[in-house]
């Protein structure tokens, strides 16, 4: 069975992001991007399956611009087999929104024919959590988002859930679409030696017009603005004072 | 790397003869032999006996200080008091009653004006993050804390050079230049406890000294009170100033002998957008050192830091820190290498630091590697090394050693060493290999003499055999004051004696048989 795992190049989690000064996006230039921390684990994941024996082939795709096959190129390096980059030169203005990235999504499946597709729950530049439940929808196949836990069972895979008060574990039939959480797994690191072999491994390059995707989006960001910043704290020198402030200013009492 | 001596700022000079007597020793075979003096560990200060000619606090003193500095300045409270009293390792222990929080140079130098008048002996105090004893009274000296000080005075945008009070912690400093596009000059474990005064006044090294040399280089002016309270400025912000001595460099890293720094210009380099980190693994010593040979040659100007450990550095760090992943689980390797990168393109650096690194395997000087693939993984891999100094903390005691000794001799005094514990502790080496530092770590469950006895005297001898330093960035402070001259000659010590004694004007009028101006030792100052 063939393993189709999504990754998407984003500006690094540790980074602090800075609004642009046209304020149509975040600023990107010059800013450390790597691998959404949850598509690694989707990575990761995807290659235990294979390393355990449920699964053959680990296929990662991606969909962006030239330097997004450094983000493939680091999936390579974790222990992908092989890869597909979707190109596609963003523009600020019209961002390629979660049903675009799951209709370009279900073309590179349509053509792959995984068994599963693991997706990350969510990409932590735009929170957008909705293309792994889209993928599943347009596909028609079962979805079991936000894993904690997944387990290969032939034709089954049966999936734990961390819902409100405990674990919920599904079934499904496979073919289908998993979206991982924080708690699946632990990321490996990429050694040097598969590093090394990454180099060798293949990337195949397609459009979305190869795919016959129409990506156009009818949503339009407006603008996009930093939080309001927060007002500095001020020191009190007494218990009445705080009770003078709570009182008359917070009016909390 | 290490909680680096970061506090120790200033003592008042005091008298020295009568110490030596008191223990013995006459000043004239200071410099030749060991004496044995080497158990201050663990609270066992006391013995040192206190200088009489240093007055006793009293009411009127510490009502002057509220008459000047405010009453909230002038702490007194048993627990207030207690946690300046002592070291983050709770090794060194003194018995202040009275912690100062000045909030002005001003204020400083009225302070120090008053102690020197009134002979009361005083120790500066920083993020109190020393390793060496430095930062802590050894008696009943008075603490100035000069955490109060820590407004930023201003940034110069073009040039890049920070000035700011001495009390400014290292991380806020960070921080704050990193939004402006900088980086600071120097980094280290502690970074976010020490001020930068007790940097400077340590000549704190740490980790990106290799591609930033040291504060020697990076300190641009510094504002500095004298004993006397006099205020020394010499807070320019130039480059380039070949107008007589150039007497900041005296106060960098004097551990507070000569003056309290109380603000500074640094020169800080432009923050490079790409940084890159490996973490690997080498077979054996002559290894790391070839990789440190091909690094210099062939990653020269991206290198920012070349950090070595042994395997007993990782498997303590495994053991005791928290949520800490080993970056290289597969079987263990006898010694690991950190290697980072820093520069201004991306891909370039990277494709460059892979293909040196494969060319290694190759050659078989890496044994295994990883290379971080983002920040948090590249996190992950210097909290192992930066974590090393915390770990050893948690085993119980740590006997801490940091030398500079030539690169191809670093690891032998770690296997000497080995062989001279056994079983009586852990013997732990890790360090700055790009700058020939080894920090040397004994661990074990309390402090005893018999394992002292195997370390000491042997360790300082073995350095200075090699005219290495019983020093390298940690400073004398009280740990090896007594030790200076396994790694200066009795000359330099003298003229160093005759630089510092001039600051200290109070003692011209109050006698000469109390001064011993040929030696030049931090601890003696505070002595009371």
């Amino acid at each position: 069975m063939k393993i189709l795992v999504a990754v998407k190049r984003v500006v690094d989690y540790a980074v602090k992001v800075r609004v642009r000064p046209d304020l149509t996006g975040v600023e990107t230039a010059n800013v450390k991007m790597s691998m959404n921390p949850f598509c690694e684990i989707a990575v990761e994941e995807a290659l235990r399956l294979r390393e355990a024996g449920a699964a053959a082939e680990v296929v990662a795709a991606t969909i962006g611009p030239a330097q997004s096959a450094d983000t493939l190129r680091t999936a390579l390096a974790m222990g992908a087999d092989r890869a597909v980059h979707v190109l596609h030169n963003p523009d600020p203005a019209r961002p390629l929104l979660p049903l675009a990235v799951a209709k370009i999504l279900r073309a590179v499946a349509l053509r792959e024919n995984p068994g599963l597709v693991i997706l990350g729950k969510q990409a932590i530049d735009d929170d957008c959590n909705q293309t792994g439940q889209m993928l599943a929808g347009l596909l028609n196949w079962p979805q079991g988002t936000f894993a904690s836990k997944v387990i290969l069972d032939k034709e089954k895979a049966i999936v734990e859930r961390e819902v409100d008060g405990g674990i919920e574990t599904i079934c499904l039939d496979l073919p289908a679409v998993i979206t991982t959480d924080l708690r699946l797994n632990q990321p490996r690191y990429a050694t040097l030696p598969n590093i090394m072999k990454a180099k060798s491994k293949v990337i195949k390059k397609v459009t979305p017009e190869d795919l016959n995707v129409d990506i156009r989006s009818d949503m339009e960001v407006v603008q996009v603005t930093e939080p309001p910043k927060r007002k500095a704290g001020v020191i009190l020198s007494s218990v009445d004072d705080l009770l003078d402030k709570l009182k008359n200013e917070a009016h909390v009492l | 790397m290490a909680r680096r001596a970061a506090a120790g700022l200033l003592r008042r000079l005091g008298p020295l003869a009568g110490e030596l007597q008191a223990r013995g020793m006459s000043p004239t075979h200071y410099g030749t032999t060991n004496h044995g003096f080497s158990r201050f560990y663990l609270l066992q200060v006391a013995h040192i006996q206190r200088n009489p000619a240093y007055s006793v606090l009293n009411s009127d003193d510490v009502s002057y200080f509220k008459i000047v500095l405010g009453e909230s300045s002038v702490v007194q409270d048993e627990d207030r008091v207690a946690v300046a009293n002592v070291d983050w390792m709770g090794k060194y222990k003194g018995s202040s009653q009275l912690l100062l929080l000045p909030k002005s140079t001003t204020e400083v130098s009225k302070i120090l004006s008053y102690c020197n008048s009134r002979r009361l002996a005083v120790v500066p105090q920083g993020g109190n993050t020393g390793l060496v004893g430095g930062s802590v009274p050894v008696h009943d000296e008075v603490i100035i804390s000069l955490g109060g000080m820590n407004n930023i005075i201003s940034f110069d945008n073009v040039n890049g050079i920070l000035t700011c009070e001495a009390g400014c912690v290292l991380e806020n400093l960070s921080s704050f230049v990193e939004n402006k596009g900088f980086i600071m000059p120097l980094d280290l474990g502690a970074k976010g406890s020490c001020h930068i005064g007790g940097n400077i006044s340590t000549n704190a090294g740490g980790l990106r000294f290799i591609r930033y040399g040291s504060l020697h280089g990076n300190v641009l002016g510094l504002e500095v009170v004298l004993a006397d309270g006099t205020v020394l400025d010499m807070l320019t912000t130039l480059r380039k100033d070949n107008t007589g001595y150039d007497l900041k460099h005296l106060f960098i890293g004097s551990e507070g002998s000569l003056g309290v720094v109380t603000k500074a210009a640094i020169l800080t380099p432009a923050k490079l957008p790409s940084t890159n980190v490996a973490f690997l693994s080498c077979n054996d010593y002559m290894s790391c050192q070839k990789l440190l040979l091909a690094a210099k040659r062939n990653l020269g100007e991206i290198v920012s830091a070349f950090e070595f450990m042994d395997r007993h550095c990782i498997d303590l760090a495994m053991k005791y820190l928290e949520g800490v992943q080993n970056p290289l689980p597969a079987s263990p390797y006898s010694f690991y290498v950190l290697i980072e990168t820093t520069g201004s393109d991306e891909s370039y650096d990277k494709a460059k630091l892979e293909a040196f690194l494969l060319r290694s395997m190759e050659d078989g000087l890496v044994a295994d590697g990883v290379i971080a693939q983002d920040i948090s993984q590249a996190s992950n891999f210097w909290r192992v090394r930066e974590g090393i100094s915390e770990a050893s903390v948690k085993v119980g005691a740590v006997y801490k050693y940091d030398l500079s000794i030539p690169v191809e001799k670093l690891y032998d005094i770690v296997e000497e060493i080995r062989s001279r514990v056994g079983g009586m502790g852990e013997v732990l080496g890790y360090g700055h290999l790009g700058d020939g530092n080894l920090h040397l770590n004994i661990v074990s469950n309390k402090y005893s003499d018999k394992i002292l006895a195997q370390i000491e005297p042997f360790v300082y001898e073995w350095t200075s055999n090699q005219r290495g330093s019983i020093s390298a960035e940690h400073g004398l402070g009280l740990m090896k004051a007594e030790k200076i001259h396994y790694s200066k000659s009795s000359e330099a010590v003298q003229l160093m004696g005759s630089i510092k004694n001039p600051y200290c004007s109070w003692k011209r009028s109050y006698g000469a048989e109390l001064i011993e101006p040929s030696l030049w030792l931090v601890p003696i100052q505070r002595r009371l």
